[in-house]
């Protein structure tokens, strides 16, 4: 047998790639639930003569966070107005939103939802009698758009038969782009600025991850959205079982890196998720509180939530913990405050939520409510099915473990960060909240003339989910071409070819050059493992970035210790990332992108000195909120020439009044 | 919760123009060992159990087992694709099995609407193209702060 000092995976690596120059006008960079809105939206807007290409990592049909499947739409708006809409996403996000973004949103989703329903997604509807129909039977009730009534889950939820979603929603976005304009499996890694003005955006580069091929790209305009930031912590999960991740496990960041190194202001960065989820599963817990009417108890049979003891504790954080409804990381804080204290583990009564469901309904209607509670796993947690199966859990006999998870960091779920982004061009947008070119709005805009995002790009304004990203990816593609029409010039890079490839290519010639150094191709002085350089990064952010291993908190020192030292040589030692094949090459580039994203997050936590999200982070040397000196927007950006971040507040304006 | 192929049913998509789990796998995990005309997943511990793969597998060669770092023996889960359902079957570790049929689409694949043929008039509105076609009025907020 020979040495194993070879590469190993089946799509080997070459040292001189062929590289593919391509000018386009318009690109898009992503191929989930926003690029599908962009796609969709594009060329109604665009002159017929537009060059138009959307670059996506993986294959479009179950690409994104939406690859799996989805039980709900989370937001569709029906029968309420944005207005309250608006008013719920700022208690959940503890009183810091972009009102103007999540208004827009609020205002314009409904449309994106009602073309799903068009396209063939099965929408639950109520009949007359209360019944839920769902399938072909919820589309014999009429369509949503004229007036149908969904089946809601509280208020801006609506229950779906979602599994293929995605496919529906991809099918449509393909065919309105075309396939000659789609690129899949091709990594966007960089972007580019201008020669001539080296504010603006320029164009991309990026990589096939089927033949040793790299693009270059030039655009007018460039919309990027390829979702948040998973596995930056150490996963509850060890060995086999760390893509157990809640959110997708391909969400490496790039949306941010990626934007930031080409200039963009980030904001809101130090906000994160960490829903709490069905325990080594992570199932979905909505339906099973506000479609089954489970509660938790903790170790000792108490309803804690309803306790004396939890009022008292959200009372600590008033006006947020005393809000008719508690925001979800102060939900989170009742949970972890119970474990700390020695009251956990945490348990969901599915047994008697169902019990009492079964009080009122007949045989028939009991096995429906059953297939229902599967449904919820299978249409988007398949894996939390096989775990109920493996561990004997019928939920009508046996409850189950709710377990707060790893971090997480979106714009689009139940966080807020993400870039900061122009709103709508209208007369009640404050003026800090819209910019362009000269006096020109372009709605969803970066802080970069041409650079678009959407979805978990957007920060600032959570709660969108599904149908809201696909709405932001509509409206960038309309910014967008707004964008060019106003200012079309001829984009030129200030990178020559082989510096792009040889930028690109690094890891391949690092291990090409050094592979046959040692006996074993994992083990070698002169560079690191992609994979090895992923645990490094998730055991110091664990360890010092508030992750489980410290229920979620840290401090000053330790972010110290963290930001100057750990990521500090991480950066370094990311100069000898190496790849053997061309998985590899995509594995490096995710650490890369993975790496910066971190550094803002912890950095964003450092320098807002005060916890604005308990249950989700403590900084334990400013417990609390500070709503004296913090009550206001935390922006990062960072200057790739010069290798410098520079940090600053960002006024909050409120638009929509209390009640 | 990886997913596995079964060495006697994977033939490759030797008869088809792509290797489908290969095409489909959102994160790069599936890939065909061209000599042997078989495929694998290359990295068990990226796998995110989104079932993609056993979805769009012609033979139904692949399978998922649970992480090895819980339970990953004693169950499975095992779904069939149709145009209109997906077909569920769940075997617990006591023997019982559930069986469930839930809807994926009400139209048919390839139908839905691109509305290509519609063009926006108004590019300096905040108005969507179909929102547009529709008549739709821009909402403001009702009252303001």
């Amino acid at each position: 047998m020979a040495l194993p000092n070879k590469p190993l995976g089946e799509l080997k690596a070459v040292r001189d790639p062929e590289v593919v120059e391509m000018e386009v006008d318009i690109l898009i960079v992503g191929g989930g639930m926003a690029a599908c809105g962009t796609a969709f939206e594009v060329k109604k807007w665009a002159s017929d003569d537009t060059k138009i290409l959307l670059c996506d990592k993986a294959a479009m049909e179950r690409s994104g966070a939406v690859a799996q499947g989805l039980s709900a739409i989370n937001t569709y708006i029906g029968e309420n107005t944005p207005d309250d809409y608006t008013r719920m996403v700022r208690n959940d996000l503890m009183g810091i939103i972009r009102e103007d973004l999540s208004f827009d949103v609020g205002r314009h989703v409904d449309d994106s939802v009602h073309l799903f329903e068009e396209w063939g997604l099965p929408m639950w509807k109520k009949s007359a009698e209360g019944k839920t129909m769902d399938g072909k039977k919820g589309l014999k009730m009429g369509l949503l758009k004229d007036g149908a009534k969904p089946v809601r889950t509280g208020k801006w939820q609506i229950m779906i038969n979602g599994e293929s979603y995605k496919r529906i929603v991809a099918e449509a976005a393909k065919k309105a782009l075309g396939e000659e304009n789609i690129l899949e499996r091709v990594f966007i890694v960089e972007l580019l600025n201008d020669k001539n003005d080296p504010s603006k955006i320029a164009g991309a580069v990026g990589f096939s991850t089927r033949e040793n091929k790299i693009y270059i790209i030039k655009c007018q305009t460039m919309m990027v959205a390829c979702g948040g930031a998973v596995n930056i912590y150490q996963p509850r999960s060890i060995g086999e079982g760390k893509g157990r991740a809640w959110y997708p496990v391909w969400n490496a960041g790039s949306t941010y890196t990626m934007c930031l190194r080409a200039g963009a202001e980030l904001s809101m960065m130090e906000n994160r998720f960490t829903p709490a989820r069905f325990k080594d599963g992570y199932g979905p817990v909505g339906a099973w509180f506000l479609l089954f009417k489970a509660h938790l108890e903790n170790g000792i049979g108490e309803n804690y939530a309803a306790s004396d003891r939890s009022k008292e504790e959200l009372a600590h954080f008033a006006p947020y913990g005393t809000a008719a409804i508690t925001p979800t990381c102060l939900r989170n804080h009742l949970m972890i405050f119970e474990m700390k204290a020695g009251r956990g583990p945490i348990i969901m009564k599915t047994t008697l939520a169902l019990a009492k469901l079964g009080e009122t309904m007949d045989k028939k209607e009991l096995k429906h409510l059953e297939s229902e509670a599967w449904e919820d796993f299978l249409d988007m947690t398949c894996g939390q099915a096989n775990l109920w199966c493996a561990t004997n859990t019928e939920p009508e006999k046996k409850d189950s473990e709710i377990m707060p998870t790893e971090p997480y960091l979106l714009g689009s779920h139940s966080g807020c960060c993400g870039l900061w982004c122009s709103g709508p061009d209208e007369d009640w947008v404050p003026e800090s909240y819209k910019w362009g070119v000269g006096d020109k709005v372009y709605n969803r805009m970066t802080t970069v003339p041409g650079l678009f995002t959407a979805g978990d790009g957007v920060g600032c304004s959570g709660h969108k989910f599904s149908s809201g990203s696909h709405y932001e990816g509509r409206v960038a593609a309309k910014g967008m071409v707004q964008y060019i029409t106003d200012n079309p010039f001829k984009p030129e890079l200030a990178e020559t070819k082989e510096e792009l490839v040889e930028l690109v290519w690094k890891p391949v010639r690092t291990y090409l050059d050094n592979c046959e150094f040692t006996t074993a191709q994992n083990l070698n002085p002169n560079y690191c493992k992609p994979d090895g350089m992923a645990l490094r990064l998730m055991k110091a952010t664990n360890e010092y970035g508030g992750g489980t291993a410290t229920y979620y908190q840290t401090s000053s020192k330790a972010l110290e210790i963290l930001i100057d030292d750990l990521l500090f040589m991480m950066h370094e030692d990311c100069e000898k990332l190496a790849a053997g094949d061309l998985h590899e090459l995509m594995r490096c580039w995710e650490i890369f992108h993975r790496l910066y994203t971190v550094e803002a997050h912890v950095r964003h936590i450092q320098f807002r000195k005060e916890t604005r999200y308990p249950g989700f982070y403590y900084q334990a040397d400013f417990p609390g909120q500070d709503d004296e000196e913090w009550f206001c927007f935390v922006n990062s950006s960072y200057d790739r020439k010069a290798n410098e971040w520079t940090m600053k507040k960002e006024p909050y304006h409120r638009i929509i009044p209390m009640k | 919760m990886p997913s596995y192929v079964i060495a006697e049913k994977c033939d490759g998509c030797k008869g088809g123009d792509k290797t489908a789990c290969m095409y489909i796998c959102p994160n790069d995990l599936m890939v065909l060992d061209p000599t042997a005309m078989k495929a694998y997943n290359q990295e068990p511990d990226q796998c995110w159990e989104c079932f993609s793969c056993v979805k769009i597998c012609p033979s139904q060669a692949i399978e998922v087992r649970g992480y090895s770092d819980f339970v990953p023996m004693g169950s499975s889960i095992m779904p069939m694709m149709g145009t209109e359902d997906i077909m569920w079957t769940c075997k617990f570790r006591n023997g019982v099995i559930k069986r469930f049929k839930f809807p994926i689409r009400t139209t048919s694949e390839g139908s839905a609407n691109a509305y290509n043929d519609l063009k926006g008039k108004d590019l300096s509105s905040a108005l969507l193209a179909t929102e547009e076609a529709d008549g739709a009025t821009l909402a403001r907020p009702l009252e303001l702060a």
